[in-house]
């Protein structure tokens, strides 16, 4: 035994560490950041890409990880960051004694609102066009895109300046608005760098937050036109700006998501750091609203539970910078509430998935996802990353996502932080089995599952197996292995091989002992 | 009272010594502790695939071994939480039912029903970063997770404490998961892996000179990944320290 962890070898574990949410200049990041602890490596590190989209292939999470950890500067800053924001998370969750009541509320208004949600979509709608705003309906992505599209050839719009949304990723909209010749315009910064690199939001909250500055760089560099070299944040976020200003002054039309909707008031809410869902909804004359049904809420003052919450489990701040109420257009403007189920209402008949809907986006279940922490929101190749997207990804699509749900370790600690107390990891352990009982895992996996069981379920049989160390050793792991023997030992050492085991012991220990039938009949 | 003994299938083939341990532990308190001997397994394996039908005649067999028992004891959270929790591919007749809800791990077990004050035959001089497995944590609540606002506890530090000698370190993420997760281990190698370097850096870090656990498998995981990476590092079962394991 060395008495000191110093005397570690790899290198790995000799990098200092530096757990405690202080930025690199010393003081002590509050908002909507995340620290880490940079590697200091000579070579650059190309950004990792995220899993190939084939079709309805399915998505093969598992070597986009791999991909991703071969990065160890991106994973390692991926990591850190996103657990920084989970350690704000908990200490501004010590800071409220009544915490658990609050996420009880938070569940159950939205179990009530989802219960009865045709009502309060009625109710929303008729005030909202009371309020004067016009209230459309998408069934599907398709249908919110045409609508969309509809409202802006209408008013011969050129340019849409929008905030962040998942739910137009969900809708395709920026693909879908390439072919019309609209030009779209993320506002929010993350989302503009990833818009400007061509590249999905890898997290809900923090899209391009799997990039170092470096990549960012590169990014602004390639499409601004800025210095390569310089990654320092204000000199990026400044080029950013005075790229972006000009189109967001002279933009046509502004696109804003929604994260709350009210129904007593037909009003929305829409929670951002940057201010910029109010650049896009009052910049231009013409606001357009995307939300998805299940947004709503009952009254204004449920907002009080739900805002609370928002971004303290977010980002581990006590509040958005910006909380903006929007209501009735402004004189002599026009706003439009495009209101879409795109699925939606099918989840909600699913019984053991439908409190999926609950989700207020926060990105909670990521940030503290020690699988998501490692692989990068782009790994799963879906608009919903992490946990729950483990669970949402599969009622889009069973085949494409049916690799989804197992990229967990079902320890549970999405389900604890979840500010509406979604019973996460529950609903991945039963898509597993939905998925299994459809036919959607591979024909192998199933088979040495079949192989196992009936095994497992005779005891003479399974002793045999795994009678001598040597035959355990090929047995145990394998029948969880099912073709892939080599996926243990690639990272980590064999267990040592007792001589006897603990049954062959206790036989020889204790003669007199009933020795069972062998065939478990008991 | 009469204890059923459940070995589970990873600690019956390689970690003998914890079965030991645990039979020996139980039998200090006077206990009628009988060891099933037509016992397999729990069927966790399968389930975790999402294979449930597989698993049925193996959950069926779990049932006859252990029928008629005041209380089945495993040393192994993982296990305990799949039998309380997940043992739901046969029929729920009472006879089920009363085998599922009387499984227990064995700190558990110790701390709740036998509420153990003392373990004078126990002496442990090192420093120890005990290791909650994810099931334990969460699924049957061996302690307060740190996600949770509420008062603290944790029935093993809870035991541990009582064990002469014995240091206890802090990890900077006391409640990450290790990585392990049953099949997951084998079907995300890449990630599991990453995550097992970082826990065992963790406890390196905290000092440790042992990892106390009740679960043998993500001790085994995590002992693959301290020995792939060359760091020296112990693992030993919660139920050896207190049974007095020296080391
Ligand atoms: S599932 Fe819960 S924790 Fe995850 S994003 Fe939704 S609300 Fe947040």
């Amino acid at each position: 035994m060395t008495d000191e962890p110093g005397g570690l070898i790899h290198p790995e574990l000799r990098s200092e560490r530096n757990e405690s949410p202080v930025g690199p200049a010393g003081q002590r990041l509050q908002h909507a950041e995340g620290t880490s602890q940079p590697l200091r490596s000579k070579i650059r590190e190309r950004q990792p890409r995220g899993a190939e989209v084939n079709g309805r292939r399915p998505i093969d999470h598992e070597a986009a990880a791999a991909r991703f950890i071969a990065a160890p500067e991106h994973e390692k800053m991926h990591d850190e960051r996103l657990w920084d924001l989970r350690s704000k998370r908990d200490a501004q969750m010590h800071a409220i004694p009544e915490w658990e009541e609050l996420r009880e509320l938070a569940s159950q208004i939205k179990q009530h609102t989802l219960a009865h949600l045709d009502e309060y979509l009625e109710q929303f709608e008729a005030a909202a066009k009371a309020n004067g705003v016009h209230v459309h309906w998408a069934t599907d992505g398709a249908a919110h895109n045409r609508i969309v599209h509809g409202i802006l050839r209408d008013h011969g719009a050129k340019r849409l300046i929008k905030s962040k949304s998942m739910l137009t990723e969900e809708c395709g909209l920026r693909d879908y608005m390439a072919a019309t010749g609209i030009e779209v315009v993320e506002t929010d910064l993350g989302e503009r760098i990833q818009q400007l690199d061509d590249e999905p939001p890898s997290h809900v909250v923090v899209p391009a937050v799997h990039k170092l500055r470096r990549d960012v760089a590169e990014v602004f560099s390639r499409t601004l036109g800025s210095d390569p070299d310089t990654d320092e944040v204000p000199y990026l976020a400044e080029r950013q700006r005075e790229a972006t200003r000009p189109l967001i002054l002279s933009a046509d039309a502004g696109m804003t998501g929604g994260n709350f909707a009210v129904a007593e008031t037909g009003s929305f809410v829409v929670c951002t750091n940057e201010g910029n869902a109010d650049l896009s909804a009052n910049v231009p004359a013409l606001h357009i609203a995307s939300i998805g049904i299940e947004k709503l809420i009952p009254r204004v003052e449920h907002l009080g539970v739900f805002i609370r919450l928002l971004s303290r489990s977010a980002l581990g701040s006590p509040i958005t910078q910006y909380t903006s109420h929007f209501r009735r257009p402004r004189e002599g403007g026009e706003m439009h509430v495009v209101l879409v189920d795109n699925g939606r209402s099918a989840r909600l008949g699913m019984a053991e998935f439908w409190t999926s809907l609950k989700c207020i986006r926060c990105g909670a279940c990521m940030n503290t996802c020690p699988v998501f922490r490692r692989s990068g929101g782009l790994s799963y190749g879906a608009t919903y990353a992490g946990p729950i997207g483990l669970i949402l990804d599969p009622t889009f699509d069973k085949r494409k996502y049916s690799t989804l749900p197992f990229a967990s370790t079902l320890n549970g600690s999405c389900s604890n932080v979840c500010p509406v107390k979604i019973n996460i990891h529950e609903q991945i352990f039963a898509w597993r089995r939905v998925l299994a009982e459809e036919h959607e895992i591979p024909l192998v996996k199933r088979q040495m599952m079949q192989a196992a069981g009936a095994v497992l379920s005779r005891p003479a049989l399974y002793r045999a197996a795994i009678s001598t160390a040597d035959s355990a050793l090929r047995f145990l792991p394998r029948f969880a292995v099912y073709n892939r023997w080599n996926a243990w030992g690639a990272g980590r050492e064999m267990p040592p091989a007792p001589k006897e085991t603990f049954h062959t012991w206790y036989a020889r220990t204790h003669p007199a002992a009933d020795k069972g039938s062998g065939d478990g009949s008991a | 009272m009469r204890v059923a003994l459940f070995v589970p299938c990873y600690v019956d083939a390689f970690e003998p010594q914890v079965g030991i341990a645990t039979l020996e532990l139980l039998r200090r308190f006077d206990l009628d502790v009988t060891y099933p001997f037509d016992q397999t397994c729990c069927g966790q394996p399968m389930t975790n695939t999402g294979c449930h039908k597989e698993a049925a005649a193996t959950e069926a067999l779990f049932v006859r071994n252990f029928s008629g028992f005041d209380h089945i004891v495993v040393p192994s959270g993982s296990c305990a939480h799949q039998v309380r929790e997940h043992m739901t591919a046969i029929p729920q007749t009472p006879a089920v039912k009363a085998v599922r809800e009387r499984t227990l791990e064995l700190v558990e077990f110790l701390h709740d029903v036998l509420k153990v004050d003392a373990f004078p035959w126990a002496e442990f001089p090192y420093k120890v970063s005990y290791h909650n497995n994810c099931n334990a944590l969460r699924g049957i609540g061996h302690a307060a997770p740190s996600e949770l606002h509420g008062p603290f506890f944790s029935k093993p530090l809870d035991l541990l404490k009582k064990v002469k000698g014995l240091e206890l370190v802090q990890l900077a993420r006391p409640d990450e998961c290790c990585g392990f997760g049953g099949t997951y281990c084998v079907a995300e190698p890449a990630v599991s892996v990453k995550m097992g370097y970082d826990k065992v850096a963790d406890h390196a870090r905290a000092g440790a000179e042992y990892v106390v656990s009740a679960d043998s498998s993500c001790m085994m995981h995590q002992q693959g990944c301290a020995r792939r990476l060359g760091v020296d590092l112990r693992f030993i079962h919660i139920a050896q320290v207190l049974n007095g394991a020296t080391a």
